[in-house]
């Protein structure tokens, strides 16, 4: 919206909370990629400093929802407001969970570190690689205002969830040709999950935005992909 | 939305050279709350002023278009505003009693239209209007006390008690509580919620919150043009038009 409100403190209460939720969603993007890094490098001191990172994040979900929570007392928001206070409530829930993944993923990383590597990581960069990329152009969409960016991020999840399809059947191949896999393969495994639900997250965000800025709601189906909880691997002669 | 009790067709109200409303089409529903909402001078108190032809009072008052009740026409030159006006009634800003005790206040109307075919039945009526304003238990023991002595909440529940006393068949409320107290305004509030399961209502109100609290259905005035009218939810979470926008997120002008 180009005009005003015309008590003015109101605009400066609004970009406050703008403000500390690009914060924070910087704060998670940047959760995110150490997690990757520190797993794809075998990092174990990175991945100790994104778990002990955790705690700001969730201390700014406390911080955001607080501030909503104000500003709806206070200021008995209307319409766009409205939409956009909701909106950053529930996406500052999604970053923070967000969060949690990829402390999980840092946590799982360093037992990994210690134990000897399984295959390629290549699956995992380019699936985390996406998440980031969907996570960074929603957080963008949010501080523009910009929809049918939101859209964009909203309908672009499905690569990911193949990318973790492929891992999913990779360890379960793995753990069958050695039970030593199990351990890595299934912190693997977990990891890939976190992964493909930190794009689930994103794409809620996407869907906050999308309300936010246009007052209608996408549609309830959007694109998927995820079909490994069907999947089945057979053993070799079985 | 249930069926439209009254429903205005380009309707045009001038004051002289003034053109206050500008081709207003809108449906008020039956039994249910309509708001009308705007900036002062947008022309929400006249409209609501044509929908009881209280604009005939004004000599230079013009109004154009159609309005009806129930399908017929209320500028009809063979209708009768006083019998209009008991079917569609009003109350005001400030609440008005009349210099007369709480009892005649609300005897009044029911009176002068031969409502009432005993004195038992007259008491009958006001009770009932009493009660159904939400009053009776605060003046039933002093009904021969001055309206006028009463609080000015419950003033105004007297004067809704004497609008509802002759059985109209649609209120209208013109800022029914700008002049209460945040208590008296809830409860105003309350009785409005209660009455809509009998009487067709529109409210002009300037708070926004009291629009968001009673209406059913809230339409946004500006300069004398009907700019949108939407159900309440919708109004207020994602009104269609920038103008409705700007103006109930407060960032007019």
């Amino acid at each position: 919206m180009p005009t005003e409100h015309i008590v003015r403190s109101y605009d400066e209460d609004l970009r406050k909370l703008r403000d500390m939720i690009a914060r924070m969603g910087g704060l998670v993007e940047r959760q995110v990629s150490d997690a990757t890094r520190a797993l794809v490098r075998r990092d174990s001191d990175l991945a100790g400093e994104v778990v002990q990172r955790d705690v700001q994040i969730d201390q700014l979900e406390r911080e955001v929802e607080a501030y909503c929570v104000r500003l709806l007392a206070l200021r008995q928001p209307m319409a766009a407001d409205l939409r956009l206070i909701i909106a950053c409530m529930k996406v500052s829930n999604d970053l923070e969970r967000i969060g949690d993944y990829s402390a999980n993923a840092a946590k799982r990383s360093i037992v990994l570190a210690s134990l000897p590597g399984l295959g390629s990581m290549n699956g995992f960069e380019r699936m985390a690689h996406l998440v980031q990329e969907n996570l960074k152009a929603a957080m963008d969409a949010l501080v523009q205002s910009d929809a049918d960016a939101a859209e964009r991020v909203w309908a672009a999840d499905e690569p990911v969830d193949e990318i973790y399809n492929g891992i999913f059947r990779e360890m379960l191949t793995h753990m069958m040709e050695d039970p030593r896999n199990i351990t890595a393969a299934t912190h693997l495994l977990f990891i890939a999950k976190n992964l493909e639900r930190i794009g689930d997250h994103t794409t809620n965000i996407a869907e906050r935005i999308h309300f936010a800025v246009r007052g209608e709601s996408l549609p309830e189906d959007r694109p998927k992909g995820d079909t490994s909880a069907f999947a089945v691997v057979r053993a070799p002669g079985e | 939305m249930s069926a439209s009790k009254i429903s205005a067709r380009a309707c045009n109200v001038f004051y002289g050279d003034t053109h206050a409303i500008k081709g207003v089409n809108v449906d008020i529903g039956s039994k249910s709350v309509t708001a009308f909402i705007g900036p002062s001078g947008c022309g929400k108190s006249t409209f609501l002023r044509c929908l009881n032809r209280m604009n005939d009072t004004i000599d230079t008052c013009r109004v154009e278009g159609t309005i009806t009740l129930d399908g017929e026409n209320i500028y009809d030159p063979r209708v009768d505003p006083v019998t209009l006006r008991a079917r569609v009634g009003m109350v005001f800003q400030k609440p008005n009693p009349f210099p007369k005790s709480i009892f005649d206040n609300v005897a009044y109307g029911p009176k002068i239209h031969g409502m009432a075919k005993s004195k038992s039945d007259l008491r009958d009526i006001v009770e009932n209007a009493l009660r159904r304003a939400a009053i009776w238990d605060e003046v039933k023991d002093r009904l021969d006390a001055p309206g006028t002595g009463l609080s000015g909440g419950q003033q105004q529940r007297l004067c809704i008690a004497r609008s509802i006393a002759v059985r109209p068949e649609v209120i209208l409320f013109d800022e029914p509580t700008s002049a209460l107290d945040p208590i008296s305004t809830l409860k105003i509030e309350e009785l409005i919620d209660e009455l809509k399961r009998d009487f067709t209502i529109a409210i002009v109100t300037h708070n926004m919150q009291q629009a968001a609290r009673c209406a059913d259905q809230v339409a946004f005035f500006y300069l004398g043009e009907l700019i949108e009218v939407a159900p309440a939810a919708q109004l207020f979470t994602a009104p269609k038009h920038p103008k409705t926008q700007e103006y109930i997120t407060g960032r007019f002008g």
